[in-house]
């Protein structure tokens, strides 16, 4: 009987636990949409960090949103429509391709292929500069002399 | 000469994005909603929460929308400014609560007077979400058809009341 007691104890013990080790997530479906998103969005208060790092007052206060949209199963172009309403583009960390983004997609290609221009083109000038000069036998005999000498020197 | 005429204009080029850049303020992110119909809400009053405060009681009107907080420095800072332009009787300029104390804020305006006719409270923040604030204070210029023509981020000063506020507000009057 004792060991019966101990063993529902044992048995019934495990949950309760569980309980209370539970995430602070009340769905770790959404949760994990929630974690994916926020690393995609920018905090605006302190621009150099996500949503999911920052912890100013706004994050969270835009993470509670989030999680909200996604509980009532928003898909995630939703809530990223839903932030870029209000707070512009600037809340994506990958802006999209626009009249206004152009340079900004375009901008770096455009550099490598005037850099990569400019380099063939100097190397390809530089090439041309290098004339084979022909060496005659008289400055033939005088090199092997010039080193025969500083050979004896050393 | 001619050698170093190209890497010349690059510079010039490049010191010229710099010099642009260094203008710029990073923190002044230009709001979607500007041109669009202010959000809607209807919050309780500050003074009296059983009172609800909603822009569509201000249709026909030109009004100042003026994100607050008892805990924002620059709102401090802020506060002759809105009092000097409540005083002038231009513009009249609703208050929004934004996640403060009750008290807290009853007592701030209490010390340092009240611009606006009316405050109304938002907590949680939500009503700010919905009008893109990220940082108190911010001031939205909302037409008689309940549009939003500016926003201000950050502290108005009485050159950008005199320069931009007040002419757009008599502008939109007129109209």
């Amino acid at each position: 009987m004792r060991w019966l007691v101990l063993s529902l104890m044992v048995c019934f013990s495990g949950p309760v636990w569980a309980e209370e080790a539970k995430p602070l997530a009340e769905d770790p479906v959404v949760e994990a949409r929630l974690k994916h998103l926020a690393v995609e969005l920018r905090c605006l208060v302190c621009q150099n960090q996500t949503l999911a790092d920052s912890n100013a007052p706004l994050a969270e206060d835009l993470r509670r949103e989030v999680r909200e949209m996604l509980a009532k199963n928003m898909s995630d172009q939703e809530v990223i429509d839903f932030l870029v309403a209000r707070y512009g583009d600037f809340v994506l960390y990958r802006p999209p391709l626009k009249a206004t983004t152009t340079l900004l997609w375009v901008g770096p290609f455009v550099l490598l292929t005037i850099g990569a221009t400019a380099l063939v083109v100097t190397l390809r000038r530089r090439a041309r500069k290098v004339v084979d000069v022909p060496v005659t036998d008289e400055e033939q005999r005088r090199v092997e002399q010039l080193l025969a000498e500083g050979g004896k020197r050393s | 000469m001619n050698r170093f005429l190209l890497p010349l204009s690059i510079f010039i080029v490049v010191v010229g994005f710099l010099g642009v850049g260094l203008k710029l303020n990073p923190r002044e992110i230009p709001s979607p909603l500007v041109g669009k119909a202010a959000p809607d809400f209807s919050q309780p009053h500050l003074a009296d929460p059983e009172q609800v405060f909603a822009p569509a009681d201000l249709k026909g009107k030109v009004w100042l929308l003026n994100f607050w907080a008892s805990w924002c420095s620059g709102c401090k800072t802020e506060h002759p400014v809105l009092m000097e332009l409540a005083k002038s009787g231009e513009v009249p300029i609703y208050g929004m609560d934004y996640k403060d104390q009750r008290d807290e804020a009853l007592t701030w305006l209490r010390r340092w007077g009240n611009p606006y006719p009316v405050v109304g409270v938002d907590e949680a923040g939500r009503v700010g979400i919905n009008y893109g604030v990220y940082g108190v204070p911010e001031t939205y210029v909302i037409d008689k058809q309940g549009m939003i023509r500016y926003k201000q981020i950050g502290p108005l000063d009485s050159e950008t009341v005199a320069n931009k506020i007040i002419p757009l507000v008599k502008q939109l009057e007129s109209q």
